[in-house]
């Protein structure tokens, strides 16, 4: 295209090289809307970067309250399996979330191995101060698809929540500090049912234009299928660069890795998954939550995308971590042993 | 874009190209349509529950309680429905009621109640005990025959040939399996030539169908996209079928990415019954649950009622006294959201 228009520009419009121009600067252009229309199609990105949630969201909802060492311990394993990101913790009250109590002292106690993040959860300016006073290096934010899970969940509505996190978005600007944005219930929620792809479109587009680097698009109870992933991604990519967004499947009704293909389909290469498939759905007692993140790496591995990480090492986190929490692993390629 | 004439711009500007070339906007909706993943309308399930699933638990179930679950299938909508193996008791004891439960269950007439049979004498006994259907099992490594069916795969397919010569005389038709299509246990990863290789034969011998099996569930999109790949530049996709273990946690999207590759027949076990022989503790056969729930989900018909699919394994488990494989029947069972 570039090339096209440096011809153009240089050349003199006499009759027939003008209309040499014109047709060449036509098919450049028809090319230009064939691939952009291909945006959905079907290569596969060379590199996949994991988000490794297991900590926070995996831990925070696990019924039995992990002590402090563990959890530092389990992060340090993960460090060295090679993931690039870590959701170490949570900075929200600990009267709500108790199982995130020991925020500070797990930030502080982590070894934070160098091309490694260690994002955490600031639900507003509060929580933001706390983080960055304990030594958090990029925060994140949650937002919601549904009025009503945000009410339930944040008791507010999604515009009240959105002005809170715009305050935490503006503070973390000023301190340099990545900010990376969360919405749940992209693909249903537990009490509205259906949720508009146009109002996830909307929120995540709230989201990257107040600062957000990145939106995770959570399924949070599991619900959707191929289908309905890429209507929702198809409306948010309108709104929001696919380099910018992340998939944040949960594996309650099995359909994560079916949906997470959709979505490197549609050109995403950031997933969220939980180590041993760590956090059960709170909406759906001894249901699975979170997708495994040894599943998902086998199967990018398997696709020949790369992720830098070690599979065996990333094994032995989740071994650790469910001996800890004296639970069997919901990864179906840690359960796998092959005795022959 | 600045600098431009105006001509250039107006040459560039969707709007404008559109509306001097109106064919414009049909040729590129079909270009993306052709880029976009097209879906099957309908899939056909091929529940193998009571035969492939049963086989493979630790529990031997009472002959009744197998007659009452294919009973209970027959009223899904499931148009076939796998119901026992006509093989030797000494290898297989769990099937040795195999004359029993074909005679005994109701036959639904939307319904295809295939049997497995290994070779002539199975072949015999099941015509015999009433079967309208039956199944042969080959597979694509030499060493998964050999320790499986302690023969090669050449000799494997001249014992099917009897079998399917007489059945065709017998106007009964013959499904075929191909075992290892993704990997062998003992040989690891599997050409997909030589995979392609054994459907041809099979299909060529007259089965109508071959069902392509990941035993050890080890495939993933990438190697069963080149499989299939391979398979139907041999046989036409309608005529194939996948077979996913989800050992690893990938048969649902191994099955999607077959579904885009045109397949729309796909083998299943409710509840997931099943383990993997070869990885102790791991499951095997994928869940009917999961898998209708994706494809309605995806908006593809398949005739089946899914919470009557849930009641049958949930009854099965009961009896096996264990807990359901499907993960759609463990969320249902407490969250009730629809």
């Amino acid at each position: 295209m570039a090339a096209v228009m440096r011809f153009v520009k240089r050349s003199c419009f006499g009759s027939r090289m003008g209309l040499q121009c014109l047709s060449l600067s036509r098919s450049a252009a028809v090319a230009k809307l064939v691939q952009d229309g291909a945006s959905a199609g079907k290569t596969l990105p060379e590199r996949v970067k994991i988000v490794e949630v297991g900590p926070r969201d995996g831990l925070q909802n696990e019924k039995t309250v992990v002590p402090s060492e563990v959890k530092i311990h389990l992060i340090d394993m993960l460090s060295e399996a090679g993931l690039s990101v870590i959701e170490a913790t949570s900075f929200v009250s600990p009267k709500w979330v108790p199982q995130m109590a020991d925020q500070v002292e797990v930030m502080m106690g982590i070894h934070r191995r160098p091309g490694v993040s260690y994002p955490v959860l600031t639900p507003n300016l509060k929580g933001f101060l706390a983080a960055v006073n304990a030594g958090a290096a990029e925060v994140a934010i949650f937002g919601a698809a549904s009025e009503l899970f945000s009410k339930k969940n944040i008791n507010c509505s999604v515009d009240e929540s959105l002005q809170r996190f715009e305050v935490v978005t503006k503070a973390a600007k000023e301190a340099g500090v990545p900010v990376r944005g969360y919405v749940s219930c992209v693909l249903g929620c537990p009490y509205e049912g259906k949720v508009s792809p146009d109002k996830v479109a909307q929120v995540a587009k709230r989201l990257y234009s107040m600062g957000c680097y990145e939106i995770s698009l959570g399924d949070t109870i599991g619900v959707g299928t191929p289908g309905g992933m890429t209507e929702m991604l198809q409306a948010v990519s309108r709104e929001v660069p696919v380099n910018a967004l992340a998939v944040h499947c949960h594996d309650t009704y099995g359909q994560a890795l079916a949906n997470i293909l959709i979505a490197l389909q549609m050109g995403i290469s950031v997933v969220d998954s939980s180590v041993a498939g760590l956090g059960g759905c709170p909406y759906a007692q001894g249901a699975s939550g979170n997708v495994a993140t040894e599943d998902v790496v086998y199967m990018l591995h398997g696709l020949g995308i790369q992720t830098g990480v070690d599979l065996p090492k990333l094994m032995d986190a989740g071994a650790f971590i469910c001996r800890s929490l004296n639970k069997k692993t919901s990864s179906k390629v840690a359960q796998a042993t092959c005795k022959l | 874009m600045g600098n431009f004439p105006t001509t250039v711009k107006h040459c560039l500007s969707y709007e404008e190209l559109i509306q001097d070339y109106p064919w414009l906007a049909r040729w590129l909706q079909e270009e993306k349509r052709a880029l976009t993943h097209e879906y099957p309308e309908y899939v056909k399930i091929v529940e193998v529950g009571p035969r492939d699933g049963l086989q493979n638990e630790k529990e031997m179930v009472p002959t009744g309680v197998k007659i009452q679950l294919i009973d209970m299938l027959s009223e899904t909508g499931l148009p076939v429905i796998e119901a026992t193996s006509f093989v030797s008791s000494k290898w297989v004891p769990q099937m040795a009621d195999h004359t029993e439960v074909l005679q005994a269950i109701h036959r639904s007439s939307h319904v295809r109640y295939p049997v497995l049979t290994p070779n002539m004498h199975g072949f015999q006994d099941a015509v015999a005990a009433g079967a309208t259907e039956v199944a042969v099992f080959g597979s694509a490594s030499e060493t998964f025959s050999r320790k499986n069916i302690n023969c090669s795969i050449d000799e494997s397919i001249l014992r099917f040939e009897e079998v399917i010569c007489t059945a065709k005389q017998r106007q009964i038709p013959v499904r075929g399996y191909v075992s290892c299509a993704l990997g062998c246990p003992y040989e690891g990863p599997i050409e997909s030539t030589k995979v392609a290789e054994v459907v041809k034969r099979l299909y060529e011998l007259g089965c109508y169908e071959v069902s392509l099996g990941d035993t050890i569930g080890v495939g993933t999109p990438g190697s069963m996209a080149k499989m299939l790949h391979s398979v139907k530049k041999e046989v036409p996709s309608s005529a194939l079928a996948v077979h996913c273990h989800d050992t690893y946690g990938q048969a649902l999207a191994n099955i999607l990415t077959a579904l885009q590759m045109g397949i729309c027949t796909v083998d299943s076990s409710v509840a997931g019954l099943g383990g993997c022989p070869y990885a102790q503790g791991a499951s095997g056969n994928v869940s009917t649950e999961d898998v209708l729930y994706m494809l309605h989900g995806m908006g593809i018909k398949t005739g089946v009622d899914l919470s009557k699919v849930i009641e049958a394994g949930d009854f099965i488990c009961k009896a096996l006294n264990r807990k359901t494989n499907s993960k759609v029947a463990q969320a249902r069972a407490q969250c009730g959201y629809n």
